[in-house]
């Protein structure tokens, strides 16, 4: 029994890695550098970028609707990965436009000058010129690589830590890690954060090195990582559900006190799960920002983050393509709507303007779906399927 | 006293004497002077005008003041005029007021003294009118006495002194009196007497007049320490390396005040220009003079592709200055070395010492009242903060703290409830009256949203509080964009009423805003209410024992779902009136609810859920935390809020039930 349903769950999942996979292929044929120019550059952007809110919406589903935890930080986590991804992009950037800008000089630069010269580009708009020690490392990628896993991982563990440990729990966890959202935000919508205040950092969607190629065929290229970010973070996330250890999450997430009774170290299992999706998301914030080209303290605002659990929750949470699901119609529908593409409905007496009645229906749907279906869209086709059959 | 008084009303009459004629002529002489007036130019004019008629000159001297002068263009007769129609006007004499001529308004033209003269007349126009008999005019001329005292006015006062009869105006010219003494005076006895009687004044322009006394020279130097035995000595400066801000100063300066530093550059370039020392090559000053030497790509034969390090350009910079017999290049530690020999100082601009330590005395005195005030107003302004903490948390200390519904909507809420107060004041201009209609309406309509969204959602869900938080977050987006869509996302003007503007001004020090006092009254009452239904009301027993054991209390005959209704009606309506409250002090926009949501979930959580005592309590820790932390840095109100945060975080670890828990049975856990 266990195995035939193991078997349906590979086979699930198999077709699932196919679909993205020939997706990212097609859309590939239909962009403009690789194919018949059918798709602009900047909608590409949209796909790759829609890629990465998926990755961080089943890690958010591993971790709420597997272990339980209503994590409201998991955005916080993405953005901390677009920053330090984003101090490289900067840094690099900036270096190579003041080496050509110094070139001019009849003696070579000294080390300081160089300094001195791009702390000037980068923080002259916060009225500093010193690299702050946070950036010590931003002249080097793989650091910087490192920092996007060990930063975000560090912050979830310490937090984590103290969390579990005095068994806070249920919504009071939710306060807590929307009050560590807050927290981060406000930190850093400071000037004097080191990481630019509410200016954020910007010009990331110019790679440093890779000038020659075309932003078009960078759109490409990114969407090929987000879209081998997303299978990764599949296999992994997949494994984990479905080895002895993710029993014992989806155990937990039922009922904590039971399995404690049973001799299991509970907080180490919710902290390894919270700090490996922390992990996760924070990987896909760096491949996400690129793509987005700017990153500021307004996008890890604590309602960041209740929008993935709201991604999470309307897709289906506990089933980890529901959560893709989610994510990806929840943020396309809500760019196209907002975005003014969609046709107004006029009633007679009244006009819907989509750009200002979007998140009032979205609104409104999602406590539907929250009352009604707690299997999200998911839940409702399988019951569909069910009916059908 | 009186003898002083004859001899001086003889003088003015002598004064008057000279007859108004007089003065028409010597305006007359002098008209271009006035025409033309200028700030450097009308200085001695306005000393000659001295010995005339106060009140006719002073009448002129404001006339001018405020520009309300004209001349006859071929005569340069100075004039008034009046309108006879469009084109005429008539001239009109200064002195007696009589019609002297008509002629076109072309023929006219305006005096139109510059902002450095209009200051002049108005320091002269203050000897004119300290000895005036229309007591008005003498408040009017102390009160511009009061902007600036000059030198010249220390006599003024004296004499004024003397002759004021009016008391409130005999203390007032006594201030200024001492003012001026301890600025200009001469007589050293006399301003240590001063001093002395202003020892218990806090006020803010006794610590201004003070420190002044206190300024201090810009930075000397001088070769040999004997040299400042004689002189007033304000502080000694010992130049220093400063590097580059690391981590620890960055937390020392978050304790500590910096004290005055002297870089080594600057204290160089102070040397220098004192002729102490040879002028110092900077890096750039090295790096030009290099580029100058440069030859076929090489300077001394050594390739300039090796200029890229600092010390390998100053190593060939100094062999360079050898040659061209150049200043060398010295570093920050080799510039510390010469400057050892030196002696860095500041003066007081007072010269004598005893002046100087007596005025510091009295100022550390008062500064240490001063201190105590501050503490005071710190005190005061946690005290506010906590009543706006209090006053955004205090809805949901009933729907969360008793119920334990997490309503995310809850800012909504609030800014329902300010809204309301802004409609209200369209229709009702009265301010008052309409905050009056606005509470209670704010509390009928928040409440009757409440009970509409209990019964469609929140009655669903009471078994699943992670599930009510995301569906009331679905309520709350949808309300801030409906919000939106109707009052448009430009912040609305909700104004308090008039009374309630201004603040209570206890001292220089120390002044609490009315509208401050009436939110906390409102905090406290509400407290007060919220108490009362609670602990004294049926509906209160009812609401707690549905809480606690809803089972049981059905058992004996309580209406559960009734209960639940109203109480979160209840708890939704008081957040509406906090809303209007709120309204009165930050502005009105569709994000309202929304600044407070998180704070507010903090405030009951910290203070201890289930217990309205808790929601006080946390309130006030986080409101006085908040001020505390923002005292230390006061510019950084956002760093302040981020430690208050990361400080509840680690306060939770320690006392997870919050600062007031439950105990027994009231406090089951979900």
């Amino acid at each position: 029994m266990i195995t035939d349903m193991n078997k349906s769950v590979k086979k699930h999942s198999l077709i699932f890695l196919i679909t993205i996979f020939l997706f990212t292929l097609l859309v590939t044929f239909l962009s403009e550098p690789f194919g018949i120019n059918f798709i602009s550059t900047s909608f590409v952007k949209v796909l790759g970028k829609t890629l990465c809110l998926c990755i961080a919406a089943i890690a958010m589903d591993v971790v709420w609707g597997y272990c339980g935890i209503l994590s409201l930080g998991h955005f916080a986590f993405f953005g901390l990965g677009g920053y330090m991804i984003g101090m490289w992009l900067m840094y690099e950037r900036t270096s190579i436009i003041v080496l050509n800008s110094l070139d001019d000089s009849q003696l070579p630069f000294t080390e300081i000058e160089l300094q001195e010269a791009i702390g000037n580009q980068i923080f002259g708009v916060v009225g500093g010129t010193e690299i702050p020690l946070i950036w010590t490392f931003a002249d080097n990628l793989y650091f910087q690589i490192i920092f996007v896993i060990l930063i975000p991982g560090l912050i979830a563990f310490i937090f984590g830590w103290l969390a579990f440990r005095s068994r806070v729990t249920g919504v009071y966890l939710s306060i807590l890690t929307q009050a560590m959202t807050l927290a981060l935000s406000l930190y850093l919508f400071q000037n004097d954060s080191g990481l630019r205040g509410n200016n954020g950092l910007s010009g990331l969607q110019n790679i440093p090195h890779l000038e020659n190629l075309s932003q078009s065929t960078i759109s490409i290229l990114f969407l090929w990582l987000s879209s081998i970010g997303l299978i990764f973070s599949f296999v992994i996330f997949n494994y984990i559900i479905q080895s002895k250890f993710g029993s014992v999450i989806t155990a937990i997430r039922d009922n904590e006190t039971r399995l404690r009774f049973f001799g299991y170290n509970v907080e180490i299992y919710k902290l390894f799960i919270f700090v490996i999706t922390a992990i996760i998301t924070g990987l896909a914030g760096a491949i996400y920002y690129p793509q987005a080209g700017i990153i500021n303290p307004a996008e890890i605002a604590p309602i960041a983050s209740i929008y993935l659990a709201v991604w999470v929750a309307i897709g289906g949470r506990g089933k980890l393509y529901g959560a893709i699901l989610g994510a990806a119609s929840v943020s396309l529908l809500s760019s196209w709507f907002t975005g003014g593409n969609a046709p107004n409905i006029p009633l007679g007496f009244f006009t819907i303007e989509w750009v200002n009645w979007w998140t009032v229906f979205l609104g409104i749907g999602f406590v539907a779906i929250t009352i009604f279906s707690k299997g999200g869209l998911i839940g409702m086709l399988n019951t569909l399927l069910v009916k059908i059959k | 006293m009186k003898y002083l008084l004859i001899i001086l009303f003889s003088l003015l009459s002598f004064n008057s004497a000279f007859s108004e004629e007089n003065f028409d002529n010597f305006l007359f002489k002098n008209s271009k002077l006035i025409i033309n007036s200028s700030s450097k130019t009308v200085g001695t004019f306005l000393e000659k005008i001295n010995v005339y008629d106060q009140n006719t000159v002073s009448r002129f001297l404001n006339l001018w003041k405020n520009k309300k002068l004209f001349y006859i263009k071929e005569t340069k007769k100075i004039v008034l005029i009046s309108k006879f129609d469009n084109k005429t006007y008539y001239a009109i004499d200064i002195f007696s007021n009589a019609k002297i001529g008509k002629k076109k308004k072309k023929d006219f033209k305006k005096i139109k003294p510059n902002s450095g003269v209009r200051a002049k007349i108005a320091t002269a126009l203050v000897n004119f009118q300290i000895f005036s008999n229309d007591k008005n005019k003498r408040i009017n001329s102390i009160n511009a006495l009061e902007k600036k005292i000059l030198p010249e006015h220390l006599k003024l006062l004296r004499k004024a002194f003397l002759l004021e009869e009016d008391d409130r105006l005999k203390i007032k010219i006594k201030k200024l009196l001492q003012f001026a003494i301890l600025q200009h005076g001469t007589d050293d006895k006399e301003k240590i007497k001063v001093l002395n009687e202003l020892k218990t004044n806090t006020s803010i322009e006794v610590r201004a007049v003070l420190s002044k006394l206190l300024r201090t020279s810009e930075i000397k130097v001088t070769r040999n320490i004997e040299d400042l035995n004689n002189l007033n000595i304000a502080q000694i400066i010992k130049p220093e390396v400063i590097s580059k801000k690391q981590f620890g100063e960055v937390i020392k300066s978050f304790f500590y005040k910096e004290k005055l530093k002297l870089s080594v550059i600057d204290a160089y370039k102070i040397a220098q220009k004192n002729g102490f020392l040879d002028k110092r090559v900077s890096l750039n000053e090295l790096k030009i003079i290099l580029e100058n030497n440069i030859v076929d790509n090489k300077i001394l034969g050594i390739d300039i592709k090796e200029f890229n390090e600092n010390s390998k350009r100053i190593e060939v910079y100094n062999k360079l200055a050898k040659i061209k017999n150049l200043n060398i290049y010295r570093d920050e530690t080799e510039l510390l070395n010469d400057l050892k020999q030196l002696h860095f100082y500041k003066i007081y601009i007072e010269k004598n010492k005893y002046i100087t330590n007596k005025t510091k005395q009295v100022l550390d005195s008062i500064n240490f009242k001063v201190k105590f005030y501050k503490y005071l107003d710190l005190f005061i302004d946690g005290l506010s903060l906590s009543s706006i903490y209090f006053l955004g948390a205090i809805g949901l200390a009933i729907t969360f703290g008793v119920m334990r519904v997490i309503n995310m909507a809850h800012g909504e809420f609030i800014m329902m409830g300010a809204y309301t107060g802004y409609v209200v004041q369209s229709y009702i201009t009265n301010h008052t009256l309409s905050l009056i209609i606005a509470f209670p309406l704010a509390f009928i309509i928040t409440f009757i949203a409440g009970v509409i969204m209990e019964r469609l959602v929140i009655k669903h869900l009471y078994k699943n509080p992670l599930d009510t938080l995301l569906a009331t977050f679905g309520i709350s987006i949808a309300l801030q964009q409906l919000a939106k869509n109707i009052f448009g996302t430009q912040a609305r003007p909700l104004t308090s009423p008039s009374w309630l503007d201004g603040s209570l001004i206890i001292n220089d020090d120390l002044s609490i805003s009315y509208i401050r006092i009436a939110i906390f009254v409102l905090g406290v009452l509400f407290f007060l209410i919220l108490l009362f239904v609670m602990k004294k009301t049926r509906f209160g027993l009812e609401t707690r024992s549905v809480t606690q054991n809803p089972v049981m209390a059905s058992n004996m005959g309580v209406n559960t779902e009734k209960i639940n209704m109203l109480t979160f009606g209840f708890g939704s309506g008081i957040a509406g009136v906090a809303g209007v409250a709120i309204g009165l002090f930050s502005k009105v926009t569709s994000e309202l609810g929304s600044e407070y949501i998180v704070q507010s979930f903090m405030t009951v959580v910290v203070g201890g859920v289930g217990s309205i005592w808790g929601t006080l309590a946390g309130a006030s820790l986080i409101g006085f935390l908040q001020k505390f932390i923002e005292w230390f840095n006061p510019s950084n109100t956002l760093a302040a809020q981020t430690y208050m945060i990361i400080f509840i975080i680690l306060f939770i670890q320690f006392r997870p039930r919050g600062l007031i828990a439950l105990k027994g049975r009231a406090a089951n856990d979900n």
